[in-house]
């Protein structure tokens, strides 16, 4: 049950093993387990071992089964599929079911994967600790009673648990890498425009992107090339051709690579808030990159501590306009007996949405009106054209940035429910990053004495994976948190 | 309008123009663009606005629109950029429009309007692109359908300053606009469907008293024919007169308001909003990236640019001597106006060809009610039946006969001017010895006509003129009437 994304590919494209054995054996651990995490929203047993067989059926014709093959996938509920419902967490789409899959589902379907079902989230992608999904919380693996982060908290836990090899976040202003850094596994967000949007039900449409959660860097790397790339059908995809990122992760270009590698630490960035236990293991990753022989350097990105404000202003902004089209008159949630259009606007986004995505759309709605546009959207938008130069500064004095990747490990579930602002601090060190539209990951690198899970997020410079990945794995090489399971 | 005597009244009007432009899809997704399908049966993903889905710009409307724009003398912004322009109604899918707010696509252009023999300069402030909504449908009682086919159709929203003066000044520039279009071929511009609509912005300036005043301004919206914009206007500036004789409420920051057209009973009326109604919260679009619009590809847009109508219609009065007042007619039309060229260049005389086409091309089309163009007479053939006329081969009554002739279609490849002219015995004899003999006989037989041909200083001019009749008689019409008067000249002992 614990192999990994190549073992699996490996063993069904020989023929050693069938896809629809291993899927038969992920939807049996999800039977198991599940209850127990609630990572999932929906299992789609059926349709997963029906996929499985086409890809065995391939393998019998000797037709190459692509990457993934029979590898089972999980998807966060935002990420639009033809099988089973898109709810992205909320009552509003309760019932949607989308007639079309987005592309990253059309690239891992034709990489070989096999998707095993939709994963729990904060209702649109809205929150810190999946706490927010409009059905039901999703719980730590390493203790229940605490959150796995969010909005991609049921991808991160059903990795965690091993419930799959791999799943699909979405991260636009940390929901990947933070949910990963707190169940202990590897979350990547990759570039702005890496990989397609198209078919990922839009939160802050200028932040998002689709990224993989998985244990380990290699298998991030193999999912990433599976699903990056240009897509006609969206427009901000970047038209650079995708390297060979697995490959990269080989011995000798990994030697190459640790050579005279420079690791930045933006000092600011480690100020107030930031866990002591926390602090203690993000100093150790450090020491574990020069004891490889990188080079650990001070920088500085004076701007980022205005990242969270204006984050909070356009990503809801953003979000208010892309929500408005939940209203009631076409598919998803419509109230029943309203009076009237308006009153038939009023009742069912009332009755749809939850308490977090009306706040968020009533903020982006404020940020954007006459007479305060100036003052919060373009304000916010000048502030994160200088967080961009900040790193741009940055690129000349380091290779790849290293932070933790949340302040603290999980919460406990409840704990910040009724502080929105202490949820929204959660994100401080991942948020830079979707702002400038640059990759990030988040590694496993330590625990808490609780038994709590703790990240290391490096960010890279624009299109710069590759290098991301080395240097993750480099870090990973030597160490063995990722190899470390939650107990069953 | 009793109590408005005495006052000088000038309406000052800007106009809005909705084109939609002729590409084959829509502005943001592969969905055809077609006119009367099913309802709901031209939608996709994206002018659905179904969750995830995301738009992508087509190229071509983008290229209309960098045409027009060029056509209206404007400037081709290097970066144009699309926003959201946020409003809830049924018939937008996302509940927001994709507009061009801040960074529009062309910007500062003018075009000359002739006008009552002057020719008026409207600057244009701005032509944009944007996607049209669907629409709503009443045909059960009490319930309202959505039709979506609309959703998504490229539009270009021309605007221009308030330079017009009067309703039939405001027509004569959205007809010209049409025609305009119509020649650049980006929109049919059909009124009936919808194509082109206009939302004029209307208000007075009253002088009285030596003292100048400014109604408030009103928007009065989506008009689809010409008759309602005129009508409109002319109802707008009436009552925005009489309104100021009873409340003198003149022109301020948000006083400008909305109002309908009712076309039944002939009125506007005010349209009820409410206040934030107006606040669009425009932010640009984060998922289409701002355009960069290469100079290379205008410049050769420049290039191709065909001659637009109000030229054309110049040179067709140089050149084929038509008079102004029909120039408009042949160049309005840019097909027919191909069609005199192309017969011009097929040898055609330039003059004879101007006169078939104000007369008997220009019937025909009229009595079958399609062009000349239309008519599917090849400019090969139109140039050749000018070319018998000019060379005295056949007269203008005869031209006009061949011409009904080449209409009739018939089997097998039509048969040109000079056959058809052959079948029907119309061709004019210019043999010289033959046209001799009609004269001697013709002047044998009218003595007393001769002799006051030679020698009546009074009656000279008519007795010529019986005598060539005299002798077209004999000839049967065929003889070449420049010969016979030559050969009357010379019998004359002239
Ligand atoms: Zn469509």
């Amino acid at each position: 049950m614990l192999d990994g994304i190549r073992q699996i590919a490996d063993a069904v494209s020989s023929g050693r093993r069938s896809a629809r054995d291993v899927c038969a054996d992920h939807l049996s651990r999800i039977r198991q387990l599940n209850a127990r995490y609630s990572a999932f929203l929906q299992v789609v047993d059926n349709d997963a071992l029906a996929a499985a067989d086409r890809v065995d059926d391939a393998v019998r014709r000797g037709q190459p089964p692509g990457p993934l093959a029979g590898v089972p996938l999980a998807l966060k509920d935002n990420i639009c599929t033809r099988i089973g419902r898109t709810t992205c967490g909320s009552r509003i789409l309760e019932r949607y079911v989308s007639p079309y899959d987005a592309t990253v589902v059309e690239r891992l379907t034709a990489a070989g994967a096999v998707i095993i079902g939709k994963t729990n989230l904060d209702e649109f992608a809205m929150g810190s600790s999946t706490e927010n999904s409009g059905f039901h919380p999703t719980r730590n693996p390493w203790n229940t009673a605490h959150v796995p982060g969010g909005s991609s908290g049921g991808s991160a836990a059903a990795v965690a648990a091993a419930l799959v090899p791999a799943a699909l976040g979405s991260d636009t202003g940390g929901s990947v890498r933070q949910p990963a850094a707190l169940c202990g596994v590897v979350g990547l967000k990759p570039t702005y425009g890496r990989v397609s949007r198209y078919g990922l039900v839009a939160y802050g449409s200028s932040l998002d992107q689709i990224g993989p959660l998985t244990r380990t860097v290699t298998d991030a790397a193999i999912v990433l090339g599976a699903i990056a790339g240009p897509d006609p059908r969206d427009a901000t995809s970047l038209p650079a051709p995708v390297p060979d990122y697995a490959a990269a992760l080989a011995d000798a270009p990994l030697a190459e690579r640790a050579a005279g590698l420079r690791i930045g630490v933006p000092r600011e960035c480690l100020g107030d808030g930031l866990d002591a236990e926390v602090r203690r293991a993000f100093e150790e990753a450090l020491a574990v990159y020069r004891r490889i022989g990188a080079r650990v350097v001070d920088v500085s990105l004076p701007r980022t501590p205005y990242s969270i404000a204006a984050y909070y202003v356009l990503a809801t902004a953003e979000a208010s306009s892309n929500l408005a089209r939940y209203d009631g008159v076409r598919d998803g949630h419509r109230a029943a007996g309203a009076q009237g259009l308006v009153d038939l606007y009023c009742r069912s986004r009332s009755e749809g949405f939850g308490a977090e995505v009306k706040r968020r759309i009533m903020l982006g709605t404020f940020a954007l009106s006459a007479g305060y546009h100036d003052a919060f959207y373009d304000k916010a938008r000048r502030a994160r054209a200088l967080i961009g130069r900040d790193f741009e500064q940055a690129w000349a004095h380091c290779d790849v940035l290293a932070t933790p990747t949340a302040p603290t490990p999980a919460f406990r579930l409840g704990e910040k429910l009724s502080d929105p602002l202490a949820m929204y601090l959660a994100d401080v060190f991942t948020v830079p990053a979707n702002l400038a539209g640059l990759p990030a990951i988040s590694v496993p690198c330590g625990f808490s004495t609780g038994g709590l899970p703790i990240g290391l997020q490096l960010t890279g410079p624009a299109l710069g994976e590759t290098l991301l990945l080395q240097a993750a794995r480099l870090y990973e090489r030597e160490t063995d948190w990722h190899t470390r399971r939650p107990p069953v | 309008m009793s109590a408005a005597e005495g006052l000088r009244i000038e309406p000052i009007i800007g106009l809005e123009v909705h084109v939609q432009l002729a590409t084959r899809t829509k502005m943001f997704c592969g969905c055809p663009l077609e006119f009367g399908a099913e309802p709901n049966a031209r939608v996709c993903a994206v002018c659905l606005g179904l969750p995830g889905a995301l738009p992508v710009i087509n190229r071509l409307a983008v290229e209309y629109a960098i045409r027009t724009g060029l056509a209206l003398q404007c400037r081709i912004a290097t970066h144009t950029r699309w926003d959201r322009k946020s409003y809830y109604y049924p018939d937008l899918p996302k509940n927001y429009q994709i507009s061009q707010y801040a960074a529009p696509l062309c910007l500062d252009g003018h075009f000359e309007l002739p006008h009552d023999h002057v020719i008026r300069k409207v600057r244009i402030r701005r032509a944009h692109l944007e996607e049209d909504a669907g629409k709503n449908l009443h045909d059960t009682p009490g319930v309202t359908a959505i039709d979506l086919n609309r959703a998504g159709t490229p539009l270009l929203e021309i605007v221009t300053e308030p330079d017009l003066r009067s309703a039939d000044e405001a027509r004569e520039f959205a007809v010209q606009l049409q025609r305009l279009v119509h020649y650049l071929h980006v929109s049919e511009a059909n009124m009936q469907m919808g194509q082109m609509r206009f939302e004029p912005n209307i208000n007075v300036r009253i002088s009285c008293d030596g003292r100048e005043h400014l109604t408030p301004i009103v928007e009065v919206k989506n008009l689809n024919s010409f008759r309602a914009l005129h009508a409109a206007i002319e109802y707008e500036v009436q009552r925005q007169v009489q309104e100021w004789l009873e409340d003198g409420r003149t022109a301020a920051s948000g006083n400008k308001s909305n109002r309908g057209w009712d076309d039944e009973r002939g009125i506007t009326l005010p349209q009820r909003e409410k206040e934030e109604a107006h606040d669009y919260r425009y932010f640009t679009d984060p998922d289409i990236p701002a355009l960069s619009i290469d100079p290379e590809w205008v410049a050769r847009m420049r290039d191709e640019m065909p001659e637009l109508p109000l030229t054309r219609s110049e040179r067709i009065v140089a050149e084929y001597k038509v008079s102004p007042r029909d120039a408009p007619a042949i160049a309005g039309d840019r097909a027919t106006a191909d069609l005199l060229d192309h017969a011009a260049e097929a040898g055609g005389d330039k003059q004879i060809l101007g006169k078939h086409f104000l007369s008997f091309w220009s019937a025909h089309a009229n009595q079958r009610g399609t062009t000349i163009a239309g008519l599917g007479v090849s400019a090969e053939h139109m140039g050749e039946l000018a070319r018998l006329q000019r060379d005295g081969l056949i007269n203008a009554t005869a031209a006009g006969q061949i011409a009904e002739a080449l209409l009739g279609g018939g089997d097998g490849p039509p048969a040109s001017p000079r056959q058809i002219a052959e079948r029907l015995g119309l061709l004019q004899s210019r043999d010289e010895d033959l046209i001799a003999e009609w004269v001697a006989a013709a002047l044998a037989a009218n003595a007393r006509a001769v002799e006051d041909a030679r020698g009546n200083p009074k009656k000279m001019q008519a007795a010529r003129g019986f005598l060539t009749g005299q002798v077209m008689k004999l000839s049967g019409g065929k003889a070449d009437p420049r010969i016979v008067a030559e050969l009357i000249d010379r019998q004359l002992g002239r």
